[in-house]
């Protein structure tokens, strides 16, 4: 396969997946200091799906992701600083602490939503790819999405439609392997929960190793190109793992032995510091990145803990246009 | 001479009007285009507007409105029709869970100006699964606006204000309306979201009446006023905003209030207008509040056993004139 990726952009990319593994562990950290209240799913191991495919994806374009979506906000261009306050109920959460870890929005970077009802977003990522078809805007959507998402009916209906419409939409699944806590494998029919269906609605799709920055953007550039391009939809399926357990209550003791050291050799920031040297970066660059990320995280710890929580009046703005949340006169 | 309209060509002449006005309001659904609707509420915008701004979609609710949501959150106003309220269970995720949080669980950064439209209502025999009247489904959900209008000319004046507003709007028609007739609106004709109309002036008791029970709260009214009796008849047009200051006014000038609504009595709006009553409007009553609500039942098939079930003219007049004798 034909990927490339110049040295340069690929450090920066590396930097960009440093930066949210270590948000990820401080947000872990955070919990467990009882700083982050309710639960947080964490991204680790999935950097290289949210890096390579924002790379390959033009400004103005939409993203719509899960819970699981720490990764896409920053990918975007939700700082971390944000989304930490975010998390720790704090005033300059990126969603002023009224969504939470689950529901990380950009719109001004054109992340639209996290989402936890599962699957739900896809029809959304649909419709806002008949909206930029609509209006001739040349932008695509993108719906990233669990395995667990793939047996749920909107999935299937925002096939359909987007197929039918060819629409300028890319879905996107992150297979790692588990829904929640039972292996995708054991509840699905077919053996790649995402790109098995696709045939069904004549739509291309591509198994992919969602670990490889590098691999992922290729297939995105190409996926979004066919987009513009009036091509309709492609169901792209990346390989990936979470290297943490569902969510903060999950030991993840279901896994079998050994599984999770043979996904580590294969990080997502691993692969990406292999192709570096491959590139002929020198390891003192690639510690350089490492560090700026570094200072860059524990900067977002120190602002999101020194910042102020919400107005208690805050909770009762923002259900109306008007910005209030009147329901009567 | 105004011109006489149906309920049913209000629709398609609402849509219409905010189409022109608007190249941005789209339109999606089941059936809606060349076949102009189940119902025949969007006949003529598709020979109109063309197939890029009405869509036929396929038997997917949840696509219907995942995409209008999807396409509102991003410079598009659509419209997308659920053939029967009962099938918003289909879709209840969007309306419960997705489109009504967006703007307040991101911080007021997604707005999303939608319209979802749908047939509501019993009164035809099309039995439990096609007869339903949901708006307290509705009702339950913060973020949603309820808008169901009794009259042609409101139907055309709510469409424009629900789809101009940028919040979400869920839009009951009601079906046995549909036939209705009554004066069209003006040009440029807009009822702001959240006023009450007084249908009929009166001063010894309020009803209060929504979509299709306000013709029943009407013939009541005009049976009762044979026997000297003035009933004031008070349309609310939207359940969210709710005009509780007309009501309030209203049982300020008459003390007895009648509630009619077609929801179940058990969870339906009628609940909360009392209950906003009761707590604001005590002193000005001087006599129970009253609510002529659906049985809480499956709606049946025959007639005779749905008339058992939703209200009816003559359950009205009972409730009135047990009222008057308190």
């Amino acid at each position: 396969m034909a990927v490339d990726i110049g040295a340069r952009d690929l450090l920066g990319l590396y930097e960009q997946m440093s930066v949210i593994r270590g948000t990820e562990r401080a947000a872990h950290d955070l919990f467990l200091a009882g700083l982050v209240k309710g639960t947080t799913h964490l991204a680790a191991g999935h950097e290289a799906v949210a890096v390579g495919a924002s790379f390959a994806l033009r400004p103005d374009d939409y993203v719509f992701a899960t819970y699981r979506g720490h990764h896409h906000a920053m990918a975007r261009g939700a700082t971390p600083a944000e989304c930490l306050a975010e998390l720790m109920s704090k005033r300059t959460g990126v969603c002023k602490a009224k969504g939470g870890s689950m529901h990380l929005t950009k719109a001004s970077a054109g992340m639209l939503g996290s989402y936890a009802i599962v699957g739900a977003h896809l029809p959304m990522a649909a419709g806002a790819a008949w909206s930029a078809k609509l209006r001739g805007s040349g932008q695509v959507a993108v719906a990233f999405f669990g395995d667990g998402a793939t047996n749920i009916g909107a999935l299937h209906e925002a096939l359909n439609l987007a197929a039918v419409w060819a629409l300028p939409v890319l879905f996107i699944c992150e297979n790692n392997l588990y829904m929640e806590y039972t292996p995708i494998g054991s509840v699905t029919a077919v053996a790649h929960p995402a790109a098995d269906r696709a045939p069904a609605y004549l739509l291309p799709a591509e198994v992919i190793d969602g670990n490889d920055v590098a691999v992922v953007a290729d297939a995105v550039r190409r996926a979004a190109a066919r987009a513009r391009d009036g091509g309709g939809p492609t169901v792209l399926e990346a390989l990936t793992y979470r290297q943490f357990g569902h969510s903060r209550t999950d030991p993840a003791t279901y896994r079998p032995a050994g599984e999770l050291e043979s996904w580590l050799a294969r990080d997502p920031l691993e692969l990406a510091r292999q192709r570096l040297a491959d590139h002929g970066v020198p390891q003192a660059d690639i510690a350089a990145a490492d560090a700026r990320a570094a200072q860059v995280v524990a900067e977002a710890v120190a602002a999101a803990k020194a910042a102020d929580p919400p107005d208690p009046a805050d909770a009762l703005t923002d259900v109306w246009a008007d910005g209030g949340s009147a329901w009567r006169t | 001479m105004a011109d006489v309209i149906t309920y049913r060509e209000a629709v398609s002449e609402g849509i219409a009007r905010e189409m022109r006005r608007d190249p941005s309001v789209v339109c999606l659904g089941e059936d809606i285009g060349a076949a102009g609707g189940v119902f025949k509420t969007t006949a003529g915008l598709f020979a109109e507007f063309g197939p890029d701004r009405i869509k036929d979609t396929p038997i997917s609710e949840q696509a219907i409105v995942g995409m209008a949501m999807g396409a509102a959150m991003t410079g598009v106003r659509p419209v997308a029709e659920i053939m029967f309220s009962d099938f918003l269970a289909c879709c209840w995720d969007y309306l419960a869970n997705e489109i009504p949080k967006m703007r307040y669980m991101t911080g007021g950064q997604v707005k999303v100006p939608l319209v979802v439209r749908t047939a509501n209502g019993g009164g035809l025999g099309f039995g439990a699964q096609h007869s339903q009247s949901v708006e307290n489904w509705a009702l339950a959900v913060p973020g949603l606006k309820v808008v169901a209008p009794a009259t042609p000319a409101d139907v055309i004046g709510l469409l424009a204000a629900a789809i101009r507003s940028d919040d979400p709007v869920l839009f009951f028609e009601h079906k046995g309306l549909f036939a209705s007739k009554g004066e069209t609106a003006p040009d440029g004709h807009l009822v702001p979201l959240g006023q009450a109309a007084v249908a009929r002036a009166g001063s010894d008791v309020t009803i209060v009446a929504l979509a299709s029970t306000v013709p029943l709260a009407l013939a009541a009214a005009d049976e009762l006023a044979e026997g000297g009796v003035a009933a004031e008849v008070v349309d609310l047009r939207c359940l969210v905003p709710l005009d509780m200051a007309t009501v309030l006014a209203s049982v300020g000038k008459t003390s007895r209030l009648l509630i009619v609504e077609e929801n179940p009595y058990q969870g339906g709006w009628g609940g909360t207008v009392a209950s906003v009553v009761a707590d604001e409007g005590f002193e000005l009553l001087d006599a129970p509040i009253r609510r002529v609500a659906a049985e809480c039942v499956p709606l049946p098939f025959a007639d005779v056993l749905e008339d058992q079930v939703i209200p009816t003219t003559a359950k009205v007049v009972a409730a009135l004139r047990s009222l008057l004798a308190y």
